[in-house]
């Protein structure tokens, strides 16, 4: 019989265990995270500080910051690179985040067939990345591809999609945007059904009609959702690579286009890595893309913050 | 009972700590075993090699050997091979390499099972000596056994030569073309009568590449140092190229790309210059022109653009049996298989007077005698070394054209942004 104020042996294990076990679950996350995660950032960060041939690691030698400088000094490639992907950051977050605010809108009302059109949102997104860019790159084909074939009926034809900067992105942009809108409308559609009746009745016997209603009902409740929504919009497009490798096959498809119109940042580093075996310059446009990204992220943040909640 | 739930919840938690681990650790190691003792060999490919059957062959004959291929795009799969060599696992049994990477290749040599040691100092004599020259690292090593040669002809559309009043048979079309200031004459001919949207070639830098391959020397100098903005003969191809897209002989398609394949179904070009590796691709391609197409002699006289290599990397399991099949793919009894049946030029002499491959004729371009156009044009075909990124100094060739053809710039101002783009390969 134990005195009272004094924990037994098994009570005291007992709190341990409650105070350890917490850490003991998160483990594998953290265990993961160390080897996938921070382990090659850090490696990258040390093989950035070299010049070293992708296949010939052991003639690499250590030069400092001379990636950096190179990189950030004296190479337009590299900014013609960030120029077209802040540009298709532009063209495909901003008509994301609108496109799936009006989907989700119509899908919040009741519809036939509500459950078919919902579960029909998510479908572009869980499509092969790979095989939408090659069908997306077949429509906007310059002789004879379905987009072209459509604006000539407007005497608007011939575009030939992948030479021209604006119209490389306009076709890129649409097939990010085709891929994501569904995804972030699932999103908002959820969190609008959280949105109580009430208010829009409140609304609607103060005269409110359904747009205004919108505005300065739905949108401003929904603003943690299209902060969270911008924010992986923008950071997905920090990475974008396969849309602009694959609507540019053959030969050259790093170069994201003849005059490089199209090649984003990530394809740069693409490029750099497995075309010129340039390892430790690649892995230092890793890192500034790394930087870029949680800047514009902070940025895009910052901006969405910005929705009026009244 | 507090005691007991606690040592069961410290297993729990030691057990999710091992799922995570194990997780990890499955993941990391992705170790496959042979199953059945049967030695499981693959083959790293791109394009068309004409493999499978000579495949079942082999696997008869060995029957402990089981052989898988796996086929990528051209550019894909020597980016993946690199990275593969990179990271020092992922890489087939046996990897080809094509004639513009294979230099960038042999600069790490250690990368490769030496050839020379697995019985390959045996084998040399089989092959044209350049070719067996174009693996072999500086320090002697040889990385690859040769397995085409591209040789170079002119493949057209007999149709369409018809339509625009040009003479269709193929000597006589071969006689328009001695030179290739001839050929774009022709080009001109062709143009003024041509069907509605029909061009008469396919693209500049499919040209553009037949003609570097005739020049003596190419990109590169034998010491490896890029010459492409002092060399005149690829200036000089270049401005007769630039002329031709200029007055609108050209469709404007970049080669290998899907518009360009689409290009041989729509019938949107009458001629494209052939290496022998062509005709398997454009008879795969649009099947439905079959007669339509027939070969003539390249302007110019010999040349060489592609062929390839088989090589097997260090990183293998069964590298002395990789080593054995590929030298049996490419041996010359299967280098005449696979002339005969793809119609891709055996890169071993000892074939080039077997009536069997220089009598041969391809029904899909109108029984032209290629065997005998193609032996030929080995013969008569000078060398020309490739330097270290010979591939990727082609690819930005392609872009340059690129970048005229669409408009963006005239020949002047694309060429001088080559050679920029070019010098910084070097570094």
């Amino acid at each position: 019989m134990a005195s009272p104020g004094t924990l037994s042996r098994a009570d005291r294990r007992h709190k341990w265990s409650v105070k350890l076990s917490p850490f003991g679950f998160i483990s594998p996350y953290f265990l993961i995270f160390g080897i996938f995660g921070l382990f090659p950032l850090l490696y990258t960060a040390f093989v950035s500080l070299q010049k070293r041939n992708l296949l010939d690691a052991d003639a690499a030698t250590f030069i400092g910051f001379g990636n950096y400088e190179r990189l950030l000094l004296h190479d337009p490639y590299f900014w013609n690179a960030m120029g077209n992907t802040v540009s298709l950051w532009l063209m495909t977050t901003i008509p994301q985040i609108l496109f799936a605010l009006g989907i989700a809108h119509l899908l919040n009302r009741r519809l036939r067939g509500r459950t078919l059109f919902r579960m029909g949102m998510i479908l572009p997104n869980i499509t092969s990345v790979a095989a939408v860019t090659i069908i997306f790159a077949q429509l906007f084909g310059r002789d004879f591809g379905l987009v072209n074939w459509v604006l000539s009926w407007f005497g608007a034809g011939e575009v030939d999609w992948q030479a021209g900067t604006a119209s490389s992105h306009t076709a890129i942009a649409a097939m990010v945007v085709w891929r994501w809108t569904g995804y972030h409308a699932l999103i908002f559609l959820a969190s609008m059904q959280a949105i109580p009746s009430t208010m829009y009745e409140a609304a609607t016997l103060d005269g409110a009609n359904g747009w205004q209603q919108f505005w300065r009902i739905t949108v401003p409740l929904l603003r943690p959702q299209i902060i969270f929504s911008t924010v992986i919009a923008t950071t997905g497009n920090m990475r974008l690579l396969a849309e602009p490798l694959l609507f540019n096959p053959g030969t050259a498809a790093a170069t994201g286009g003849s005059d490089r119109q199209f090649q984003t940042a990530a394809l740069y580093l693409y490029e750099q890595g497995f075309t010129k075996y340039d390892f430790g310059y690649s892995s230092a446009i890793a890192l500034v893309l790394a930087v870029v990204t949680m800047l514009v992220a902070g940025l895009s943040y910052l901006v969405t913050r910005r929705i009026q909640t009244d | 009972m507090r005691p007991k739930t606690t040592s069961r919840r410290i297993r729990l938690v030691a057990g999710a700590v091992c799922a995570g681990l194990a997780a990890v650790a499955a993941l990391s190691g992705c170790g496959s075993g042979d199953s059945g003792g049967k030695v499981k060999l693959s083959l790293g490919l791109f394009g068309n090699f004409g493999y499978p059957a000579l495949i079942k062959e082999y696997q008869a004959a060995h029957p402990n050997i089981e052989i898988t291929e796996r086929t990528a795009a051209y550019s894909d799969h020597h980016k993946n091979l690199a990275a593969h060599l990179a990271t020092g696992g992922g890489a087939a049994d046996i990897e080809a390499i094509d004639t513009g990477y294979v230099a960038q290749f042999k600069a790490t040599p250690d990368k490769f099972v030496d050839l020379n040691t697995v019985g390959g100092d045996k084998l040399k004599d089989r092959w044209l000596s350049w070719k067996w020259a174009a693996s072999q690292a500086k320090g002697g090593q040889q990385i690859g056994y040769g397995t085409d040669v591209g040789g170079l002809a002119i493949c057209y559309r007999r149709d369409l030569f018809e339509k625009a009043g040009l003479p269709v048979d193929r000597d006589e079309v071969a006689a328009l073309w001695p030179t290739w200031q001839a050929f774009f004459a022709t080009g001109k001919r062709f143009q003024a009568h041509a069907p509605n949207g029909v061009k008469f070639m396919d693209g500049g830098p499919t040209v553009l590449n037949a003609i570097f391959g005739q020049a003596p020397v190419g990109y590169y100098d034998r010491s490896d140092k890029l010459v492409v903005d002092s060399n005149a003969a690829l200036r000089q191809g270049w401005n007769q190229v630039v002329d031709a897209v200029k007055s609108n002989l050209s469709a404007g398609l970049l080669y290998s790309t899907p518009t360009w394949n689409t290009g041989f179904t729509q019938s949107q070009f009458a001629t494209v210059t052939c290496p022998a590796w062509m005709m398997p691709k454009i008879k795969d391609q649009a099947p439905d022109t079959a007669g339509k197409w027939d070969v003539a002699t390249v302007p110019g006289g010999g040349g060489n653009w592609g062929g390839s290599y088989l090589t097997v990397p260090k990183q293998g399991k069964h590298t002395k049996e990789a080593a054995d099949l590929a030298a049996w793919l490419t041996a010359p009894e299967q280098q005449a298989k696979v002339f005969t049946s793809e119609g891709l030029l055996p890169s071993t002499p000892s074939l080039y007077d077997d009536p069997k491959i220089s009598g041969y004729t391809n029904p899909f371009f109108n029984d032209a005698p290629v065997g005998k156009l193609f032996t030929d044009a080995a013969k008569n075909l000078n060398p020309q070394y490739q330097g270290p990124k010979a591939g990727d100094v082609q690819t930005e060739f392609g872009n340059a054209m690129q970048r005229v053809e669409q408009g963006k710039q005239d020949g002047a101002a694309a060429w001088q942004q080559l050679v920029g783009d070019v010098a910084k390969l070097q570094s």
